[in-house]
């Protein structure tokens, strides 16, 4: 095991949010597999995200193409993923949360940075071993209703990945192994030949559970998996993901905009804002504690479903609309909507760390946030 | 809420009832609703997808579908007077004018090859007769006082280029351009982040307010409801199941499936282990079951449920519940 280079001591010094990288000294193929199937233990990172940062080119010209810009979609962010945790991250419409996702499935290529699966730079790999990531990091999508496959049955979608990896359900135990995965969803096994279109969402969306849990992976990341459902056809989707959780020691990203859901499955939370990561912390950190503005408006906005909190809640109401990812402002992302604005924030880009305020002090506010004039405010009333 | 009772009674549905004939069945989307509001009144319509909410807003407002959509029973009061039952002219020109809507997706909502310019000017130069100049000006005035920044640049742009918010925001300019009496809202901020949705219902409350204008409130979200409110209906199956004073309904349901409802969802503040998660899935509408429709999932059922349908019992006033057992539910909680 060696260490790596200077640029992740570097962050991991300033950002203490992100845990040191040991990445393995794995060379061939075959020992690159042997790391990606060791166990890690409850409580160590299974997923290091380091400066990661995806740019989509603006190009211009039909015949001679040519660069004239980029959409900053995720712009160097940072982050850990513990074993058996949920890592909740929210953020608005365009944020750049969803492309976070893609890029952890090796979906999108990352226009730099890392992220290290079991001390793996899974950025880097290929052929095999990229394959036996894929396992093992699986994805459940936002919308039931288009990501099956209309013409397929269901015991074709949830046994597709069996197609590609084989090795982890032979030939004649597939339909079995279906038709557990089904009854571990909630769903009843004589269903295997039914299609899509005769299930409801909340069932459709149990079908795509199905189908992220049957290469048995580590890792699952959810994008906005519950927000096309029913008031009372989320619960259940959420309850069932917790229970899983617990069963198959699953570790999830849960990617969301609903701030109330996120809080109730998640263990930590990202705050994201235009490509950046605003602030960073457990769940009673971020809601209880918030530091960074930009949480405090997002916190106040949403409304709670309690008439009696109408009056002595306080608002912030913030003006105008997020900014263009292509042409992102000047030092602090936020600072164009932020009340607390003043020139440095134009000036300086302010680094996700423990705010200077409460660095050292035993306090649930001493956690890391992304802005000059981090203060401690509650506007979520205490229940 | 004693003082609203006072107030002139706007809008009056009486036992409305709809239903869709399709080449698989006839699905009863709305079957009996009656609800009212008053000026500056704010009603929140609450239900799931397939409740009957919005088609009994589409009803009311003469935009229902039709074919499939037939509406088989009911009245539609405004100002006393029956909107199913008058010529169709008359009734163009109370729509808009004294009732307006304003629809939940923008983007499709609005014409892509119209500048929102002309299209906010065409609602003065139809109704009001106006000349394509003054209604310009008009235009302006209605995106500043919906607060668009840079109106006076931005009038000839396209919806395509405003952002969600923005647009929303047009749409309540067109809805409000001839300050009616009643805005219907379905689902107006569900497509919308929650900061921007915040600053939208923040412009639809203060416009009502300074209009003096009634609002019905199509919406899923008990957050907002609870937010804006005066009273609340809510509907399972195209019926109402309750109807009660904000504070009362969140206070104390009468309802086992706004209990459930209330229930199911997490809260910002508190985390709680398990969500309570109402059983089933909601009806079919063309096959709703017999007695009370939320029987099947209801963890109060007993026979009498399932084979007599519960009315509208008087719970207190103000207060009604579609249960059999509202008493218990009440005291429950």
């Amino acid at each position: 095991m060696a260490e790596t280079g200077k640029k992740d001591e570097a962050v991991g010094e300033a950002t203490p949010h992100v845990t040191e990288v040991v990445s393995s000294d794995a060379s061939t193929t075959a020992e690159v597999e042997a790391v990606l199937d060791a166990p890690v233990e409850r409580g160590e990172p299974i997923l290091q995200v380091r400066n990661l940062v995806k740019h989509f080119p603006l190009n211009q010209g039909i015949l001679f193409k040519r660069q004239v810009g980029a959409v900053k979609a995720v712009d160097d962010i940072s982050f850990d993923l513990y074993q058996g945790e949920t890592l909740g991250i929210v953020g608005e419409s365009g944020c750049g949360k969803s492309t976070v996702a893609r890029l952890l499935m090796t979906l999108e290529t990352a226009t730099s940075g890392e992220v290290f699966y079991k001390g793996e730079d899974i950025t880097k790999l290929s052929g095999r071993a990229l394959k036996a990531v894929r396992r093992n990091i699986q994805m459940v999508f936002q919308d039931p209703y288009t990501s099956l496959n209309p013409r397929m049955t269901v015991g074709d979608i949830i046994g597709e990945p069996f197609e590609i990896h084989p090795e982890v359900a032979p030939k004649g135990d597939r339909r079995k192994r279906v038709q557990e995965l089904l009854d571990v969803v909630g769903l009843n096994p004589e269903y295997v030949n039914r299609y899509p279109h005769q299930f409801s969402g909340g069932q459709r969306q149990r079908i795509g559970i199905a189908r992220g849990l049957a290469l048995n992976p580590e890792i699952i990341v959810c994008d906005e998996p519950v927000s096309a459902l029913d008031v009372s056809v989320q619960a259940q989707v959420i309850n069932l993901m917790g229970k899983l959780q617990d069963e198959f020691n699953l570790s999830y990203i849960f990617i969301a905009h609903d701030l109330s859901i996120v809080r109730h499955i998640s263990d930590r939370v990202g705050v994201m804002y235009l490509g950046k990561m605003a602030e960073i912390g457990t769940d009673a950190q971020i809601y209880e504690h918030p530091t960074h503005p930009y949480t405090q408006a997002l916190l106040s906005a949403v409304p709670v479903p309690d008439p009696e909190a109408r009056e002595g809640r306080e608002r912030i109401i913030l003006t105008g609309d997020v900014p263009s990812p292509a042409n992102p402002p000047s030092g602090c992302r936020f600072r164009t909507r932020c009340w607390k604005a003043q020139d440095k924030c134009a000036e300086e880009l302010p680094v996700l760390a423990i705010p200077e305020v409460f660095k050292g002090k035993d306090t649930p506010a001493a956690h890391d946030s992304a802005c000059h004039f981090a203060e401690e405010k509650r506007v979520v009333p205490a229940a | 809420m004693e003082h609203q009772e006072a107030q002139p009674v706007l809008l009056d549905v009486r036992d409305l009832q709809v239903e869709f004939r399709t080449r698989d069945g006839v699905a009863k989307a709305v079957n009996g609703v009656s609800y009212s509001v008053g000026e500056g009144e704010t009603l929140a319509v609450l239900g799931e997808s397939g409740s009957g909410k919005s088609v009994t807003a589409q009803a009311i407002m003469g935009i229902l579908d039709s074919p499939p959509g037939h509406i088989t029973g009911g009245r539609v009061f405004f100002r006393g007077e029956d909107l199913l039952t008058m010529p169709a002219e008359t009734r163009r020109r109370v729509r808009g004018a004294k009732l307006a809507m304003v629809f939940q997706d923008a983007l499709s909502s609005l014409n892509p090859v119209l500048s929102v310019g002309a299209q906010l000017s065409e609602m003065f130069e139809v109704h009001e007769g106006m000349t394509r100049k003054d209604s310009r000006a008009k235009a302006v005035q209605l995106m500043d006082r919906v607060r668009i920044p840079a109106a006076r640049e931005r009038v000839g742009d396209y919806p395509h280029q405003f952002s969600g918010g923005m647009r929303q925001r047009i749409m309540i300019a067109m809805a409000i351009a001839l300050e009616p009496d009643l805005i219907i809202a379905d689902e107006p901020t569900t497509a919308l982040d929650v900061t921007v949705q915040a600053q939208v219902m923040d412009l639809l409350a203060e416009l009502q307010r300074e209009y003096n204008m009634g609002l019905i409130l199509i919406t899923h979200d008990l957050g907002v409801v609870a937010d804006v409110a005066d009273k609340i209906a809510v509907m399972y199956a195209g019926r109402i199941v309750e109807t009660a004073p904000v504070h009362d309904l969140y206070a104390a349901p009468a309802h086992p499936y706004t209990r459930g409802l209330l229930d199911s969802i997490p809260r910002l503040d508190r985390k709680g282990q398990q969500l309570y998660a109402i059983k089933g899935l909601p009806p079919n509408l063309m096959a709703i079951p017999p007695g009370c429709p939320f029987n099947p999932r209801c963890p109060r059922a007993q026979d009498i449920c399932r084979t007599d349908r519960p009315p509208l019992f008087a719970v207190a006033p103000g207060r009604t519940s579609a249960c059999h057992f509202w008493k218990d539910t009440l005291d429950e909680s």
